[in-house]
């Protein structure tokens, strides 16, 4: 089975890799780029702990044909801080115990990162709707929506 | 296990590729097809793609709308001349979903999902398919009797008929999680009104058959009657007529049949 050849930029870096027929995009960053921040959860598209931006849409890593994103830029939460500096959502994660086993926690944050580059200012029905795709076993959820609030503009109580 | 991926510029060249190979699947948004990949069925051994914008293309200016196959839920969410079809767009997935999940590929989606398609359904839409032979519009009702044999064949678009107004199209989906979940059961009622009286009511339900089915017997019960209690009564009542539900982790087929009665009244009487 030959390679195809792929390009694409990751995190704002020119990437080459070559991929297998019907590789997933998941397997391509964490297999062929190192990029271990996606994870695989379901393979199904029900879980969203593999979510990533494709030109800044968020997209199912898992469910998206490798391929499809040459020319395209694809941003991980590898490519979330900034320098030595937690993004705001990230810091926003931490202090509010939002992340407890983890597995989660990179999804979460490109759906919240999705919600907010498009909503600075959204409401909590829309950050319940934005990670509605997330499914999260350890924390109810309330820790993360109101990180996603804090983030946004200290609004963690409302 | 590695598949072939063929990519075509033309939609027509894609169908020629598709009709001819019968391990050949068409890839849309991905949400169907890669999941089958990544659960390794062996039946799949080409994935067709195409990069046709007319796939893409949606035409909502007047009482005819058209969406390519390729059109996603999130750009119906987007679009306001498609207000009618928000519902079941906004009911479909999370909104990375929503964002890969297309129109065509909804037709193709099994229980518990394809609920865009139990609305297009109601709505008596026309599907588009490209053949080996050229294209042609089949009724979708029509082209869910036959999905299975569907597969060979790409959708290039789906039409409908604008509803007259929002009354007269309605759309409920039972879900054990909101705002997602896989269906429980789905309902669509397209109650187009002439003089006071139901006239052509399409009534579709989802997860009610191994494909999205109408609801004859209610249809029959609303036709040529005002939409009163008794009326309303009556097509609920009928409603699990010629239904043939099944059980998974989501509801039992008894329990799917308890219910359609009740959140079709519920419907059809406009209560949320």
């Amino acid at each position: 089975m030959t390679k195809i050849p792929l390009q694409f930029r990751h995190n704002g870096r020119n990437v080459a890799i070559f991929v297998d027929g019907g590789t997933n995009l998941l397997v391509a960053l964490r297999e062929l780029i190192g990029d271990m921040t996606p994870k695989f959860g379901c393979g199904q598209g029900g879980c969203g702990t593999c979510s990533v931006l494709v030109d800044g849409e968020l997209h199912l890593s898992c469910l998206t044909l490798a391929e499809t994103v040459a020319g395209r830029s694809v941003e991980t939460l590898d490519g979330m801080k900034q320098g030595p500096n937690l993004h705001p959502l990230q810091r926003a994660f931490a202090d509010n115990f939002a992340a407890q086993c983890g597995y989660c926690t990179p999804g979460m944050l490109m759906a919240a990162k999705a919600l907010l580059d498009r909503n600075p200012a959204p409401s909590r029905t829309d950050v319940i709707e934005a990670i509605s795709g997330n499914i999260c076993r350890c924390t109810g959820y309330e820790p993360i929506i109101n990180a996603i609030l804090a983030a946004a503009g200290g609004r963690a109580s409302a | 296990m590695a598949v072939t991926v063929k990519t075509f510029a033309s939609a027509s060249d894609a169908a020629g590729a598709l009709s001819s190979d019968r391990s050949a699947r068409y890839l849309g948004g991905g949400t169907l097809v890669m999941r089958a990949l990544n659960e390794g069925d062996v039946s799949i051994s080409t994935v067709v793609r195409t990069q046709d914008q007319a796939l893409t293309r949606i035409d909502a200016s007047g009482p005819r709308v058209t969406l390519g196959a390729g059109v996603t839920f999130a750009r119906v969410l987007a679009d306001r001349e498609l207000a009618f079809l928000h519902a079941p767009a906004r009911s479909i997935g999370g909104p990375a979903v929503r964002n890969m999940g297309t129109v065509g590929g909804n037709l193709f989606a099994p229980n518990p999902y394809g609920d865009f398609t139990v609305a297009l359904l109601a709505l008596d839409a026309t599907v588009a398919v490209a053949g080996g032979f050229g294209s042609r519009d089949i009724p979708i009702e029509e082209f869910l009797q036959g999905r299975e044999r569907q597969a060979g064949t790409l959708v290039l678009s789906v039409s409908c008929t604008r509803p007259a107004s929002s009354e007269a199209f309605r759309y409920r989906k039972i879900a054990r999680i909101k705002p997602k979940g896989g269906s429980v059961i789905t309902l669509a009622a397209h109650l187009p009104v002439s003089g006071g009286r139901v006239a052509g009511a399409r009534i579709a339900l989802g997860s009610m058959a191994p494909t999205q089915i109408r609801a004859r017997a209610a249809e029959r019960a609303l036709e040529g009657r005002s939409l009163d209690a008794a009326t309303i009564a009556a097509a609920a009542s009928a409603a699990t007529e010629g239904t043939l539900p099944s059980d998974n982790a989501l509801g039992s087929a008894w329990y799917r049949r308890e219910i359609v009665g009740v959140h079709l009244r519920r419907l059809l009487s406009g209560q949320e």
